[in-house]
């Protein structure tokens, strides 16, 4: 039973609920079991938010245990170190920094890059990733994000593993 | 419909729409608050109550008229609610009535974390509780089936991490309870329905003799399972809720009992089961409810260090606790802590209690956030409500200088929630010093985010409705000074005001409105449609009858 374990960290109003639901949802359409959890609350006020989503053949838990993580992205250069405990040791880490700041349209879409960024890695199809956007997003803001995450995956695709 | 991915609240939502719920009523209150506004988006009748202890009563009325009823609330919203829960448990209900709680262990967004599962025990309900969404909605209609069945309101236990995680939901083929739901009819059934002590005598004999009956269910039905593992059979696991799952994944090769029904516990299975293993291990999060009712049975158990009774459990802690392990737990990097917006309304009021060296009474919501840097200007902090009985308490005894610098603060919904009576009292027993309270009246319940309630004069669903005044109500009870401010637009002006009121040996509230920075826009939008639907309903009730506004 492989589960995969991701979570995304940020402030409130970063949009790291919404990477997690378009991940949870990716997984969804590629007919895995999956689960997500967060905690809700005073995340609109900026503090610390992190979101987790697993997926695999059975997910049982819905939260990815402390330092279990096998990928950790994070939207606040700040919560870099903050979050970092919750990546297993050889984890892969996707922070801000990543994607540069100038080929980013809208910075609003960082969720996206970075979610374009972690397909790299995982297996499942970028088109299921695009298609979760879509629905996620409403319609004015589909090209942006498709151009986020093509960025993404390509920053990514370009570094190698980042570790 | 198959394979939606859902969060806890959703799945209830759908199956209370899928069993024919004929009214959701509750107070918002995280976790709980997405059910009612899913419910809504659903096509459900969903309504906000002022608060807990009222919505308890009106889907009890509901169920007396033999409709399908839920309410939900978090779970320190029970407590309000708790006078009409332990009667409604000798009354019974006609038809069904399902009381959600939403517990919040780790406490992510409450004030404390207390352990729901007692009051099931304290007023004699059954009480299911689902460990994720799939289970929350099987199980949701499995509470309306037993309501119905027994005639019994059933408590629904969520916890934080139920109610918000989203896990994948297939909904029931043709959906909802086995029997359609009955059309709402009033039978009399004064012995029934009267609780006074005559007939509240034999009403408690008739609940505990239910009690017995689901007993006896509880021991086979469905919601109990054991799931025998490959393993060697030395460890056997009870568990409920989130942390079964946790369990599960700690330990998969232990047996497991399954608990689904957590009151009345099915105590002869358990000790079947405990029977069948080397070990009987008892994992739940918060207090030790079951290890300890399983002890008094005479079932022996283990169960966690005392540790391990703070916070949420996860998968690491039950590893832990399995492996009986004390050392010292990592405390987990806090990180920002949240903080008033920006342009929030409410900091010229802080920046002024803190100018004045206020002692502040103050109450919850996000307005709780002045007890944060800069202001740290909040002083007591205990209950919705709490505000105004505390800050006429230090009123009275504190020597003048010092009782003259005690304000109580409260948002609007707050108010409504449970500050009307405060003021009553603040009118019935003044202080010697008079006193000042200040609403900070953001147009929504910010804290949950952004519901209606009575002083908005919108319903759950934004529509328009009868609109409490705050400052009418001050008036009508007789406090003498009633002012009301934006004390964002008007600093100084706030600040003479809150000088002279303080100085002042009378009675005072302030109404310091402005609406909350993040919920303004749709304010608007809501306001302009409200407007459109009042002049259509005013030149309607020209031509025929007065008009539906006030519906
Ligand atoms: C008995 C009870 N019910 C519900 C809650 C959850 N809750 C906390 S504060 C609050 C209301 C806050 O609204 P308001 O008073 O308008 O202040 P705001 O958040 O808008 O600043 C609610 C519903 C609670 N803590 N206790
Ligand atoms: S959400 Fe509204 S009430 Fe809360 S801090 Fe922001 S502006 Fe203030």
């Amino acid at each position: 039973m492989s589960v995969t374990n991701v979570v995304v960290a940020g402030l409130g109003g970063q949009g790291v609920i919404k990477a997690s639901d378009i991940l949870a949802d990716t997984a969804l359409l590629a007919g895995l079991d999956v689960k997500k959890s967060e905690i809700h609350g005073m995340s609109q006020r900026g503090g610390s938010v992190t979101s987790d989503v697993r997926f695999g053949t059975a997910v049982l838990s819905p939260m990815v245990p402390r330092g279990e993580a096998d990928y950790l992205l994070v939207l606040a250069e700040s919560e870099v170190e903050v979050a970092r405990p919750l990546l297993r040791a050889g984890g892969i880490l996707l922070s801000p920094d990543l994607i540069p700041d100038a080929d980013l349209t809208n910075k609003r879409s960082l969720n996206v890059a970075l979610l374009g960024a972690l397909s790299h890695y995982l297996d499942l199809s970028p088109e299921l990733f695009l298609q979760a956007v879509r629905e996620a997003l409403p319609e004015k803001l589909h090209a942006v994000n498709e151009r986020a995450f093509e960025l993404g995956r390509k920053v990514a695709a370009g570094q190698g593993t980042i570790r | 419909m198959d394979r939606q991915l859902l969060s806890g609240d959703e799945a209830v939502a759908l199956a209370a729409l899928h069993t024919g719920i004929a009214l959701g009523t509750g107070y918002p209150g995280t976790p709980s608050t997405e059910i009612l506004e899913t419910f809504d988006a659903l096509g459900g009748r969903a309504q906000w109550a002022p608060n807990e202890k009222v919505a308890l009563e009106v889907a009890l009325g509901a169920a007396f008229a033999n409709a399908r009823a839920l309410v939900t609330m978090k779970h320190v919203g029970l407590n309000v609610a708790a006078d009409p829960l332990f009667t409604a448990a000798y009354t019974g209900v006609g038809g069904a009535l399902v009381v959600v709680t939403a517990d919040d262990p780790g406490m992510s967004s409450s004030q404390n974390e207390q352990d729901n599962r007692r009051y099931a025990i304290a007023a004699g309900l059954p009480m299911i509780e689902p460990s994720d969404s799939q289970e929350a909605y099987d199980f949701f209609v499995a509470a309306v089936e037993m309501s119905e069945r027994w005639h019994i309101p059933v408590l629904f236990r969520m916890t934080t991490r139920v109610c918000h995680s989203k896990s994948i939901v297939a909904a029931r083929a043709g959906g909802g309870a086995s029997a359609p739901a009955p059309r709402p009819h009033f039978e009399h059934d004064i012995n029934g329905r009267v609780m006074i002590p005559a007939n509240a005598r034999p009403a408690h004999r008739r609940l505990r003799a239910k009690l017995a009956e689901i007993g006896e269910w509880g021991e086979t039905c469905p919601l109990n399972r054991v799931e025998r593992s490959g393993g060697d059979g030395s460890i056997g696991i009870v568990a409920s809720g989130i942390s079964y799952m946790h369990a599960v994944e700690a330990a998969p090769d232990a047996s497991f009992l399954k608990i689904g029904l957590v009151n009345p516990l099915p105590i002869e299975k358990v000790r079947t089961f405990a029977a069948s293993v080397r070990r009987t291990f008892v994992v739940e999060e918060g207090d030790p409810v079951i290890a300890d009712s399983l002890r008094a049975a005479g079932i022996a158990v283990d169960s966690k260090p005392e540790m391990y009774r703070f916070g949420e459990l996860d998968v690491a802690r039950v590893r832990r606790i399995l492996a009986g392990d004390t050392s010292p737990e990592v405390a987990s990097a806090r990180g920002k802590p949240p903080e008033l917006c920006p342009a929030c309304p409410y900091h010229t009021v802080y920046a002024t209690l803190q100018k004045h060296d206020c002692i502040v009474a103050g109450d919850i919501g996000c307005y709780s956030l002045g007890v944060l840097p800069p202001y740290k200007a909040m002083d007591t902090c205990v209950a919705m409500g709490a505000s105004i009985g505390v800050g006429l308490g230090l009123r009275h005894v504190l020597p003048d200088e010092e009782a003259r610098r005690v304000v109580s603060i409260i948002g609007d919904s707050t108010f409504v929630h449970s500050g009307i009576s405060g003021l009553v009292e603040m009118a019935y027993n003044p202080p010697r010093t008079g006193h000042v309270v200040i609403v900070l009246d953001n147009g929504t319940t910010a804290m949950t985010g952004q519901q209606e309630h009575p002083g908005t004069g919108r319903r759950l669903d934004h529509g328009p409705t009868n609109q409490l005044s705050i400052e009418g109500l001050a008036t009508a009870i007789g406090i003498p000074s009633v002012t009301v401010i934006d004390a964002y637009a008007e600093p100084e002006e706030f600040d003479r005001l809150l000088q002279q009121r303080l100085a002042a040996t009378e009675l005072s509230v302030i109404v310091a409105r402005r609406p909350c920075i993040l919920a303004a826009a749709d304010i608007r939008k809501w306001e302009g449609q409200a407007a459109e639907f009042r002049a259509r309903a005013a030149e309607q009730s020209a031509v025929c009858e007065p008009g539906e506004e006030n519906r």
